[in-house]
């Protein structure tokens, strides 16, 4: 019976309940709901408890884009319910694997409807275009016996009532008029009765018409609590949804390989600025997984190549992924092709979004630095902070005004964006100084931009005496001439095997080769997927994604380009 | 007198019942205590004697006085207490900062006192302060030979940490668990840097999931008033109370797939590992193996 009633789909709410900014507590066959509604319009049904230590999210803040804990403020995102920041550990990335329990969600005839397994399409009913919902009547009873009472009790009045599939109750009132009950079952002993009629009043009438209907509810609201009180029925058992085996522990590293599980179809398409188009995906079926400010997602193009892309969307706009590509003279087909052979409607395969680029949150003031496309990641960055209002200072070097990609989000960013135009590279430097002059430990610098010109910002940076783990920077590409030409060994501690690298191959390669999955994106040292711990040896630095005294650190390595400069490396994998 | 708690461990422990400073010699105070409602009287002697509110023939419960606090147990506790040196040291102000009813298990409430990444949120403008909301690496051990967990070079942000600044900065912490139900915390004193105010949470288990709380500070301080201090500690717990009621389940998971811990909670993974190697069944839901 029980198992029956969690795949009907309940009203848990009244549209007007669910108000934006606002989050409403639902119960459900003795499950609890946080339900809240984005300011998008999505309402989100999850489990009223949050991953981490249990705490109920209704007590939680709905900032219109994510949800925020009250006890640890864990962000997690409209739709997906993935976390998107842990502010106890700013400077990593969450797994993506941290998602609350969400539960299907339909809006119809003004109520919000779920079931814990109502996965079938929910049951149409007919003439129902135009409705008034009635007020709710919460009732101490048991849902039998609320159903039973309440035909009962319209027969008496003269009315007809019909049962319909799923306990559904119809009551055609004299008049002609059509009333659906629904009874939302709560608990055993506690259920909410809700119903809709299918006319559209005039306020005045409206408010006739919900009085008469209101007072023969609550008279029989009254005699089904007498009679429930008799008959009380043992609360039922809700089973703790359970996390994961691996979010159980502390957090490791997933997603294996450079995989394209997503398939996704490109829902626009258009010119953001010179040489720069826009493009939205959106998933195929189901929901796109979660993604944080500073991501990318790899895009494998029907030319077989493979390219790397940030993410330019806003905290809670999970239902597309926004990129920007910039047309590359250079272009060896990836920018080309999807600037001229990609069409609304086409269909790519995409990996999941990986986030080795992330934001830290707890800084007083943080300073971006875009160059050209650069702009991306930056651009999702500040609309994260935005919602925390936390302070920052936006930097954009263009060519000239045609080149601004993306005005329309720099437009409603909540600080106006600085934007530097045609500076050559001389008076880029100059420029770059005296934005970078003043700076305390409680500030951060994001820098994403072509080759060069990151390379001067870093520059700038270490001469003003910025601590190097407050730099953080992401190249498009590696462009330093890789040296593969050395032979080494490689050990790896926790697998006990011994490899030998030969002069050609990576030891990403050799990895993958003897059965190991790892994953990688770019595998060009730029992005920072592949990294890998080192115990012993000394590392041949080839990359670009690590800083000065990382790398000067040795522990860890890129292993799609790095190599050994010593006879061997022994690995943490 | 039947004793419905069954669970040996929590029988057999020390538990504390009252404050000596809010008692009247020779006055019968009632409690409930694992659910059981005990008695007890505190004579002019400073002896103490309790006994099962219900039980006819009155067969006295142990008993002891401990660091400004009586303890009950309704089985067979051991010999000593742990220790806690720092309650007689001469130059100390030892002040009861009230006790406090909660609907929550015992294990959560000491929890949420080991927890720092919740000052920014919770105790915001006192404690911690966003956007400094990192909890940085710190040491756990469980200590085998003194059988508690230790959490060391813990440290975090306070705004106004220091009487005579209006700077924020970093607080050093360390905190100790000694006792199921009890922790301890150390945290550098705001007049004298080179020492360490404690502060105590001493948990009484009145059911499964509810508890009466009883705080306490040991502190370095001839400035403020005993007042003032309790004024303190009722505004942070005033703001705990509301989260610990609302955390679902009331009970602790010692099961590790019911929430997802992260580095910063490192001290409660260990305490919660501790917890379940002494095979504690009661206010906990047991790891499923
Ligand atoms: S319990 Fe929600 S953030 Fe910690
Ligand atoms: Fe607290």
């Amino acid at each position: 019976m029980l198992n029956d009633l969690k795949k009907i789909w309940h009203p848990i709410a009244s549209s007007a309940e669910v108000q934006k900014r606002h989050v409403f507590h639902a119960q459900l066959l003795g499950r609890e709901y946080a339900v809240w509604r984005a300011d998008d319009g999505n309402v989100n049904v999850w489990e009223n408890r949050c991953l981490h230590r249990g705490v109920r999210l209704t007590i939680g803040i709905n900032e219109g884009t994510e949800l925020r804990c009250q006890y640890h403020g864990w962000r997690y995102a409209n739709r997906t319910a993935g976390c998107t920041y842990i502010p106890a550990h700013p400077a990593d990335a969450p797994a993506r694997t941290i998602c609350n329990n969400t539960y299907p969600v339909k809006e119809a005839m003004g109520m919000v409807w779920s079931g814990e397994e109502a996965f079938a399409e929910p049951v149409h009913f007919k003439n129902f275009e135009k409705y008034t919902v009635l007020r709710p009547i919460p009732i101490n009873g048991n849902f039998n016996i609320i159903r039973e009472m309440l035909s009962a009790k319209y027969r008496l009045l003269g009315h007809t009532t019909r049962d319909e599939v799923n306990g559904v109750l119809k009551v055609i009132l004299k008049n002609g008029e059509v009333i659906l009950f629904f009874v939302q079952p709560q608990d055993s002993n506690l259920s909410v009765l809700r119903g809709v009629v299918n006319q559209k009043y005039s306020d005045s009438e409206r408010v006739l018409f919900l009085r008469a209907q209101n007072r023969i509810l609550q008279s029989l609201r009254n005699d089904i609590e007498v009679l429930s009180k008799k008959r009380q029925i043992d609360p039922m058992i809700v089973q703790i949804a359970q996390v994961s085996s691996e979010l159980s522990k502390m957090p490791q590293k997933k997603d294996i390989g450079r995989q394209a599980v997503l398939r996704v179809q490109v829902a626009e398409k258009k010119k953001t600025a010179k040489d720069i188009v826009s493009i939205k995906l959106v998933s195929l079926r189901d929901q796109l997984p979660t993604f944080q400010p500073g991501a990318h997602i790899d895009l494998h193009l029907q030319n077989g190549l493979i390219r790397q892309y940030s993410l330019v969307n806003g905290p809670g706009e999970t239902n597309f992924y926004n990129i920007g590509v910039k047309l590359d003279a250079l272009s060896t087909g990836g920018s080309e092709y999807l600037h001229k052979d990609i069409r609304e409607g086409d269909v790519l395969a995409c990996s999941v979004p990986r986030n080795n680029f992330p934001l830290r949150r707890d800084s007083l003031k943080t300073i971006f630095v875009a160059g050209g496309i650069g702009l991306t990641p930056l651009l999702s960055m500040a609309q994260s902070l935005d919602v925390m209002n936390l302070n920052y200072e936006f930097h954009y070097f263009v060519q000239n005004e045609d080149h601004i990609a993306f005005s329309s989000i720099l437009k409603k960013l909540k600080k106006t964006p600085l934007v530097h135009q045609g500076l050559s590279p001389k008076l880029t430097k100059k420029k770059l100084n005296e934005i970078l002059l003043y700076h305390n430990n409680s500030m951060n610098l994001y820098v994403c931009g072509p080759g060069p010109m990151l390379e001067t910002t870093r520059q700038v940076a270490a001469e003003l005496d910025w601590p190097d783990n407050s730099v953080h920077f992401e190249y498009f590409k590696n462009s330093n001439v890789i040296d593969d030409s050395s032979s080494f060994k490689i050990e790896l501690a926790r697998s006990a095997l011994s490899l030998k690298v030969q002069s050609g191959q990576s030891v990403l390669e050799v990895l993958r080769a003897n059965g190991l999955d790892l994953p990688s994106s770019c595998e060009q040292g730029a992005c920072g997927t592949c990294k890998v711990s080192v115990v012993d040896g000394a590392i041949d630095h080839q990359d670009v994604y690590l800083n000065e005294s990382e790398k000067l650190k040795g522990n860890v390595m890129m292993t799609c380009v790095s190599r050994a400069l010593s006879k061997r490396l022994i690995l943490d994998i | 007198m039947e004793i419905s708690c069954k669970d040996p461990v929590i029988l057999n422990q020390w538990h504390p019942v009252s404050s000596l400073d809010v008692l009247t010699m020779d006055t019968v105070e009632n409690t409930i205590l694992l659910e059981s409602k005990i008695s007890f009287q505190l004579n002019s002697k400073e002896e103490v004697t309790a006994w099962l509110s219900l039980d006819d023939e009155k067969t006295l419960l142990p008993t002891r006085i401990s660091y400004g606090f009586i303890w009950v147990s309704l089985g067979n506790p051991p010999k000593d207490l742990f220790l806690f040196p720092e309650f007689s040291e001469s130059d100390r102000q030892n002040v009861a900062t009230g006790v406090f009813g909660v609907n929550v298990s015992a294990g959560r409430t000491v929890e949420n006192f080991l927890d720092m990444g919740h000052f920014p949120y919770v105790h915001s403008g006192i404690l911690g302060e966003e956007p400094h909301t990192e909890v940085k690496e710190y040491d756990v051990e469980i200590s085998e030979e003194r059988d508690e967990v230790l959490a060391t070079s813990c440290k975090f942000y306070q705004p106004q940490a220091a009487v005579n600044s209006n700077e924020g900065m970093d607080v050093d912490y360390i905190y100790r668990v000694p006792h199921i139900n009890c922790a301890l915390l150390y945290k550098t004193s705001p007049v004298d840097d080179a020492r360490l105010d404690v502060i105590i949470i001493f948990v009484q288990p009145m059911g499964e999931e509810w508890v009466r709380a009883h705080t306490g500070m040991c502190l370095i301080d001839d400035e403020s008033t005993a007042e003032q201090i309790r004024q303190f500690q009722q505004t942070i717990f005033g703001q705990d109370k509301p989260i610990l009621e609302n955390q679902y389940p009331k009970q602790l998971p010692l099961d590790s797939r019911i929430e997802t811990p992260i580095r910063a909670d490192k001290s409660a993974i260990a305490y919660r590992r501790w917890l379940s190697q002494k095979g504690l069944q009661y206010g906990v839901i047991p790891s499923a193996i």
